[in-house]
């Protein structure tokens, strides 16, 4: 090897000592850049990957939130205690949180006081109406310790049999309504990256389509110095890869700056009033170490199917091309 | 190494460009083929190279029928042909240098397994000092002689060369004959198509395949 190294060094002409210590391990490509829509496709994967990743980033949100949703939905249940003439609503309410603090797995059970019920209808009510006159239900809390230990059935019957008045909600109606809810936006966001991913794969076809077209003299000159099929498909593989590779990382930038600005956003709002319904509703929209991660992953997956899809329909076509 | 049995060849519905085609290339042979312009040279030539498939009879190449050739075996085939086209076709995107590697690059074959053998060649050929630049800075006589270059590199088992001679001054085209003529004493055999009479003199002890009338007629 070196004998061979100091032979071509020893070459008169000027062009050599440059020329040698060119890299060129993967040698220049052989389908020449210009010949391909490069930038064309670079914007349409990014415009696909940033879309993805909002998709997904979404998906993540939603089930990230709908799951704190339900675990703090289902650690709580709640008893109410109508009024009716004839009853005293407040010895019912004692004997409900007494039957209740005492039932196994319930933590505490709080009653919410007379100013608390109304305060909780005034936004429907208006503020100042007579609430004196209408018969408002009361309201007990009861937080759960563990919603495995505690028996709703034993308990409801027990609070039936000293209180008719009493009703029982468990919240289970409420967490399995959240839930379908959430699947089936998760599931709406699959079927969205589901066509995102289509499009791109299309768009792709349709970009090696053209570069073939366009190099149909280089694919042939290839074939003819002995150049397998699967040498040419690496060719262009290895190009749209690359360009994949180039729009991924452009959207999945978009797509990590839009998450961090609504991040930050979001935390500046939380700090007023209106921002904490809002996190109650949305989470804290920040989307974690595995949105992030989703979203490189998009990136990347982009850029492989760029490549993949690429490398198929060079295949295919050359097949029928003989 | 190379047989033909009643050969016939239309281009689309046309007429036979060929006709009867029946000869045979023997291991280490050396032969002209020529005939006057539009005969069907470069026709037969392609023929060889299987990028075209005949309308009618058998080519057998390397020992086998080519009309049942699968893709692979039909690369390993032309890894195993030199080609020298008429119209060249370098690629003009790759410099000299990289236009002559290209046959060993695309049997995957690591760069410093082949350089020195690729400035070697290139020497020979006159080319040392234009490895560097790119086919459209190239004369016609250079870029014939990277195109020669590039169908020699490979040490192929048969030579195919079309018209490899029309860009030179005689010297070099004496010069590019007697390469392949060593080429030839080293085992391949050569095929030159040409009209050049002059340089068919030269090389007198070579077969003739003379192509006239869609018909060839040999002269040994
Ligand atoms: N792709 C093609 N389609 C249709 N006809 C063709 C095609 N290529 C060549 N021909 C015809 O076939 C005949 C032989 O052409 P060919 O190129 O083989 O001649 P040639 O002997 O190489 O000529 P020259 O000496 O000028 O290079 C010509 O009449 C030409 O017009
Ligand atoms: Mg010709």
């Amino acid at each position: 090897m070196t004998g061979a190294r100091s032979m071509v060094d020893s070459e008169e002409s000027p062009a050599k000592p440059g020329w040698i210590s060119r890299s060129r391990a993967t040698g220049v490509a052989l389908v020449p850049a210009a010949s391909i829509a490069g930038r064309t496709l670079v914007t349409v994967v990014a415009i696909m990957t940033f879309l993805a990743s909002l998709a997904a980033g979404g998906a993540v949100l939603i089930s990230q939130t709908s799951r704190d949703w339900r675990s703090a939905v289902s650690r709580e249940a709640t008893i109410q205690v109508r009024p009716v003439p004839g009853r005293d609503i407040e010895a019912d309410v004692r004997e409900a949180v007494r039957i209740a603090a005492g039932a196994p797995g319930v933590e505490s059970a709080q009653p919410l006081s007379k100013h608390d019920s109304e305060a909780l209808l005034e936004p429907w009510l208006g503020q100042g109406a007579a609430l004196d006159d209408i018969p408002v239900p009361r309201m007990i809390v009861v937080k759960l310790a563990s919603r495995r230990t505690v028996d709703f059935a034993a308990l409801r019957d027990q609070l039936l049999k000293s209180i008719p008045t009493a009703a029982l909600d468990d919240h289970r109606m409420w967490s399995e309504r959240l839930a379908d809810m959430a699947n089936v936006l998760v599931a709406i966001t699959l079927v969205l990256l589901a066509l995102l991913v289509t499009a791109m794969a299309l768009a792709v076809s349709f970009a090696t389509h053209g570069a073939m077209a366009g190099n149909r003299e280089i694919i042939e000159v290839l074939h003819f110095v002995g150049a397998s099929d699967g040498f040419i498909a690496r060719q262009f593989q290895r190009r749209f890869l690359s360009l994949g590779l180039r729009g991924g990382m452009i959207g999945a930038a978009g797509a990590c700056f839009v998450f961090l600005a609504a991040g930050l956003l979001s935390r500046r709002l939380i700090a007023t009033p209106s921002g904490e319904q809002l996190e109650a509703l949305f989470g804290s929209f920040s989307l974690g170490v595995v949105g992030y991660a989703a979203v490189v992953a998009i990136a990347l997956v982009s850029a492989a199917l760029c490549g993949q899809t690429s490398r198929v329909i060079v295949f295919r076509r050359l097949r029928n091309l003989s | 190494m190379v047989r033909f049995e009643n050969v016939g060849l239309r281009y689309g519905a046309g007429p036979e460009v060929l006709q009867d085609l029946t000869f045979s290339i023997e291991p280490g042979s050396f032969q002209f083929l020529t005939g006057p312009s539009g005969a069907g040279k470069t026709t037969l030539m392609r023929l060889l190279l299987l990028s075209l498939k005949p309308t009618r009879g058998l080519i057998s190449l390397f020992g086998t029928d080519s009309s049942k050739l699968d893709k692979d075996e039909i690369t390993s085939i032309r890894r195993r042909i030199g080609v020298v086209f008429q119209d060249f076709r370098l690629l003009d995107h790759l410099t000299t240098y990289e236009n002559v590697a290209l046959p060993l690059r695309v049997q995957n074959r690591r760069e410093d397994s082949y350089r020195q053998e690729v400035v070697e060649l290139l020497n020979w050929v006159g080319l040392g000092d234009r490895m560097q630049v790119y086919p459209e800075v190239l004369s016609g006589g250079e870029k014939q002689r990277a195109a020669i270059a590039r169908a020699l590199i490979v040490r192929p088992d048969l030579l195919l060369a079309d018209e490899p001679t029309g860009n030179v001054d005689p010297t070099m085209a004496r010069r590019l004959i007697r390469l392949f003529v060593e080429l030839q004493r080293s085992g391949t055999s050569v095929v030159v198509a040409t009209h050049d009479l002059g340089l068919m003199d030269q090389f007198d002890g070579a077969k003739r395949l003379v192509l006239a009338g869609g018909r060839l007629h040999i002269y040994e």
